[in-house]
């Protein structure tokens, strides 16, 4: 089978990649570019841990070609804290010890960042809801609401 | 070495604090190596063809077509994985799991594997595999397996543990029992007696990530393996012991672990990626799909329970009794066995008497799940228990404290109890404002209370101090949530310096000595004390090189807070030395300092939780709705308190899925229907409050802090808890778990004569 | 002199008996003893056995030393999650 050649924005740099028709967005991101920062757990859209924001739409990694990245932008974990600074909700969510494995955080929050970024102050339920997408077995999710609700008002007072 | 273990009183600095985790920052930000995520140069990728039957005999496999396809370097079958387990019946059977020899034993068991260039080869050539099947019948049915007329599962198994030698073969491996006293005698005395039978369905462990590793075998005989585990020491032995290699010629490197639970303690793809790595001579990186996770891992037992408690009109329990029979999948368990020992471990008994049976069924292999067996058997006993309260007329609470175990009371299972905290988290359940909170029609309130033993074991922990005063603790049981800041603190707290000045990683198999699994809330428990043995030993050390600075005896030289400060009026005017400056001075001294300690924790002390729940039933659906959850559980001592809170949340949460929603669903062919998280569904989000927790702190006596296993207890008793607030929203007795929305319906619908 | 309790199974293989007396100093010979006089435990003993001493569970320490008039028990060597 012949590759695509893709030609893209990850986390603000420009990449360019060949990838198979059949290949998810995932795939190339772990195996090709070597961002392993987000997970499978699933590989069918159910857990939420391969979570990317394209073009400002919350996505499943695992449910999008790689191919379909293209002329698009795409921001993974790996683009999240800038530089040595991390992002409030990083910040918040190793303050709440919103994780414990750590395999979910990244999806939680790529999730979470998106949540914010379109409900500035969400309520609890509304947290709740908007981050149902993304399992956690870990945590029973009382230390990740909290973190979220304390790194939004941490993002209102800056 | 003369560790002494015990507990005495004593004030903390660091131990109680809520510090961030070392590896906080590269689980974050998407850096930290989970097992999917390591590659080596050159590396393959290995599929595993599994049963599509539940049980059928395997008659050939031709495995050359898929052998002629390009790209593919390696198949192998059972025949590439000799039995070289010498009559070791455990190993053979985790031998026979990883790969089926004779016969496939349940839907997803493993006949053959492939290693290729890539992904789609390796999926392509695992549809040229030709494998020969004499279906069977089959049975997945706990009770139905213990029939006379149930399909064996293998005919050499006689049922052990019967008075008389059993002639015929049968599905139940084994008949456990346990208890004291003379429940004929008690069940005479009681005024009321309740009697019940329950049924709980089988459910998955669920970590988000699926098992995952990376095996590279060299042509020297020497091997690499990169997996997520939670006994990479273990792993070792298993890998060698079943590909015939020297245990030190692997090692065996634990990634993070992204969840186990109980689930990653069973080697099931390691050995197969070995074994393609061996005959490809290249790297081989295998990754279970969700679906074979399903199929292939984990699974708890489904059960099915009798119980009978009596008790007199006063309230006092005067006979218990519980039949339990539990599933093990395909290979003899210890499932029931454990079930038995703590089915009424939270009682004061003087008469009890429990009985295991152990059943083989076409389905996966039971593995250990937080806690393993005890959550079922907490559901039949604790929701008789409340029956018998309402029976009684006493407040369920009020009952439970009447009979509660303490120090001194004969367990269930056996030996007497030392301090025990049982009556004090009735006691905070009885005062928590939770128990306060009126409540509003359809909904219910339920509580009930669980039991863990914990586990110590083989632990071997380094502690080495830099020159420049910086103190690295290499530990060998796995991080599974939160452990590296819990022990850094330890090392801290023991050595007087500051938490910052710590850093904890988990060593692979050659850097440090044998570990034990990290199963059975071990983790801190048996690590800390470790890790304050091999500090107490450094700080030896570091009093020796002092005196050798200051050139005076050792005696005279003693530690406190980080510092050596020498004894007495004639050293007056000799400042006290720091860890720094002795570190410093170390290689003049006579060099590195390190503190290694190589022991058996014993003594894990026993934990005790009680939990509140209330729940709305819709009655016109069945459907649940969680209102309140409150978590009270004895920690000993809570090292890291956030962490502590996380366990008991986790355990929570995932027993209120598996009370409400999550089973294993199988078709009338023998195939698991729900493989994945769209139908298998665990709790998210939106499922759930806010679960507030308690911690108590009765200490351990057998740990220096006091310190108890945490990680397990948490999810005994949310089945139970569940079950009796919506038995009590609903008005009727639920005994089937998961109380899933069709279930509950069916109930209240019976109960109203529809 | 010791005393030994044992659990239900154990006990069915000692001929019905719940407690058996044995002239043992620490595990190690405890476990000796045990498999010399009872040949049916072996099996057990191979797979596992752990040794509550005054309530106290020991899984490993073959050298724990069983201290005269302590309370002696048995169990099965458990798995955990
Ligand atoms: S891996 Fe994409 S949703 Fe689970
Ligand atoms: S922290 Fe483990 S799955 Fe969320």
């Amino acid at each position: 089978m012949a590759g695509v050649a893709v030609s893209t924005t990850i986390n603000g740099d420009n990449v360019e990649y060949l990838c198979q028709p059949d290949e998810t967005l995932l795939d190339v991101l772990r195996d090709r570019l070597g961002l392993t920062g987000s997970k499978e757990g699933c590989g069918t859209g159910d857990c939420g841990a391969c979570s990317i924001i394209l073009d400002d739409r919350l996505v499943c990694s695992c449910l999008v070609l790689g191919a379909e990245a293209e002329g698009r932008r795409v921001e993974t974990i790996e683009g999240m804290a800038h530089g040595d600074t991390l992002h409030p909700l990083q910040q918040k969510f190793l303050e709440h010890a919103a994780l414990q494995c750590g395999i979910c955080t990244p999806g939680f929050l790529i999730a979470a960042k998106d949540l914010l970024a379109k409900n500035p102050d969400p309520t609890e339920e509304e947290i709740r809801f908007g981050l149902a997408g993304n399992l956690c077995r870990c945590t029973g999710y009382d230390k990740i609401v909290r973190a979220v609700q304390d790194a939004a008002s941490a993002m209102k007072g800056a | 070495m003369n560790f002494d273990p015990r507990y005495s009183t004593r004030s903390f600095a660091s131990v109680g604090t809520r510090p961030i985790r070392p590896d906080g920052v590269d689980k974050v930000t998407g850096r930290a190596r989970y097992g999917a995520d390591f590659n080596m140069a050159g590396q393959l990728v290995g599929r595993v063809l599994r049963s599509p039957h539940a049980h059928a005999t395997i008659r050939k496999i031709d495995t050359s077509k898929a052998e002629k396809l390009a790209g593919v370097k390696a198949v192998i079958t059972a025949a590439d994985l000799p039995d070289l387990t010498d009559g070791d019946a455990a190993m053979y059977d985790i031998l026979d799991n990883c790969m089926a020899r004779k016969k496939a034993l349940y839907d997803g068991h493993a006949v053959a594997a492939v290693a290729a260039v890539d992904a789609r080869t390796a999926r392509q050539a695992l549809k040229l595999i030709e494998v020969d099947y004499e279906v069977l019948p089959h049975v997945v049915d706990v009770d139905e397996a213990m029939k006379h007329t149930a399909p064996l599962l293998n005919d050499a198994i006689f049922t052990e543990g019967l008075e008389e030698k059993p002639t015929r073969p049968s599905n139940i491996t084994k008949r456990t029992q346990f208890g004291h006293g003379d429940i004929h005698e008690g069940f005479g005395q009681a005024d009321f007696v309740v009697e019940r039978s329950f049924k709980t369905e089988q459910t998955h462990q669920g970590y988000i990530e699926p098992h995952a590793c990376v095996a590279s075998v060299s042509s020297d005989g020497t091997a690499d393996l990169w997996v997520c585990t939670q006994g990479h020491f273990v792993y070792r032995q298993h890998c060698a012991q079943l590909l015939g290699m020297e245990a030190s010629k692997l090692r065996v490197t634990s990634s993070e672990i992204g969840g186990g639970f109980g689930g990653k303690t069973h080697v099931w793809a390691e050995p197969v990626a070995l074994a393609l790595s061996r005959k490809a001579g290249r790297p081989v990186k295998l990754v279970m799909t969700r679906d074979e996770v399903f199929r292939a891992s984990g699974p708890t037992s489904a059960t099915s329970i009798d119980v009978r408690i009596g008790a007199r009109k006063d309230g006092t329990i005067t006979a218990a009794e519980a039949t339990l029979r539990y599933s093990c999948g395909p290979y003899a368990g210890m499932w029931a066995e454990i079930g038995a020992m703590t089915a009424f471990a939270c009682y004061r008994l003087e008469n009890v008497r429990t009985v295991g049976y152990e059943v083989l069924v076409n389905r996966p292999k039971t593995a250990a799940y937080r806690a393993p067996s005890a959550p079922m058997a907490a559901f039949a006993v604790e929701s008789a228990v409340d029956e018998l309260a309402k029976e009684i007329g006493m407040d369920p609470v009020e009952f439970r404290i009447r009979n509660a175990a303490q120090e001194g009371t004969r367990s269930s299972y056996g030996p007497v109890y030392g301090p025990i905290g049982i009556g004090p988290t009735l006691e905070a359940a009885k005062n928590h404002p939770h128990m306060k909170v009126p409540l509003g029609k359809n909904q219910g309130r339920g509580m009930a209370c669980g039991f863990w033993f914990n586990f110590g074991g083989q632990t071997c922990t380094d502690l080495n101090i830099g020159m420049d005063g910086s103190v690295s603790l290499a530990v060998g049981t796995v991080d599974v949530g939160g452990s590296r800041a819990s022990l850094s603190l330890v090392a801290a707290e023991e050595l007087g310096i500051a938490y910052e000045q710590v850093k904890a990683v988990v060593a692979d198999t050659s850097s440090l000595g044998y570990n034990d699994m990290t199963d059975g809330s071990r983790g801190t428990f048996s690590s800390s004390m470790a890790t304050i043995s091999a500090a107490r030993n450094a700080i030896k050390i570091l009093r020796e090189r002092a005196a050798q600075m200051w050139d005076i005896p050792v005696d005279d030289v003693v530690w406190e807070k980080g510092h050596t400060i020498a004894k007495g009026e004639k050293y007056g005017n000799l400042a006290a030395l720091s860890l720094r400056e002795i570190a410093a001075a170390s290689g003049k001294t006579g060099g590195p300092i390190a503190g290694h300690s190589e022991l058996v924790a014993d003594g894990a002390g026993v934990s005790f939780a009680t939990h509140i729940c209330d729940i709305e039933v819709d009655p016109e659906t069945g459907a649940t709705r969680v209102l309140r959850y409150t978590v009270v559980q004895d920690a000993g001592k809570a090292v890291h308190p956030t962490y502590v809170e996380g366990q008991y949340q986790g355990g929570a949460a995932q027993g209120i899925g598996w009370a409400l929603n999550e089973e294993y669903i199988y078709g009338k062919d023998g195939r698991l229907q729900n493989p994945g998280f769209l139908d298998y569904r665990i709790p998210v989000c939106s499922d759930l409050p806010m679960i507030d927790t308690q911690i108590l702190e009765i200490p351990n006596p057998n740990h220096p802090y006091g310190v108890r296993g945490v990680g397990e207890t948490s999810i005994v008793p949310p089945l139970a808890a569940i079950a009796n607030a919506v038995s009590n929203a609903a008005g009727v007795r639920m005994t089937h778990i998961p109380m899933s929305p069709p279930r509950i319906l069916a109930a209240i619908v019976a109960e109203r004569g529809g | 002199m010791v005393e030994v309790t044992l659990w239900g199974s154990l006990g069915a293989i000692a001929g019905g008996k719940s407690k058996v007396e044995i002239e043992a100093k620490d595990i190690r010979e405890l476990f000796r003893k045990l498999a010399e006089q009872y040949p049916g435990f072996e099996p057990y003993i191979d797979r596992g056995i752990a040794v509550a001493i005054d309530g106290v569970i020991y899984r490993d320490t073959w050298s724990k030393e069983l201290p005269q008039g302590a309370e002696i028990f048995l169990l099965p060597r458990l798995a955990g999650g």
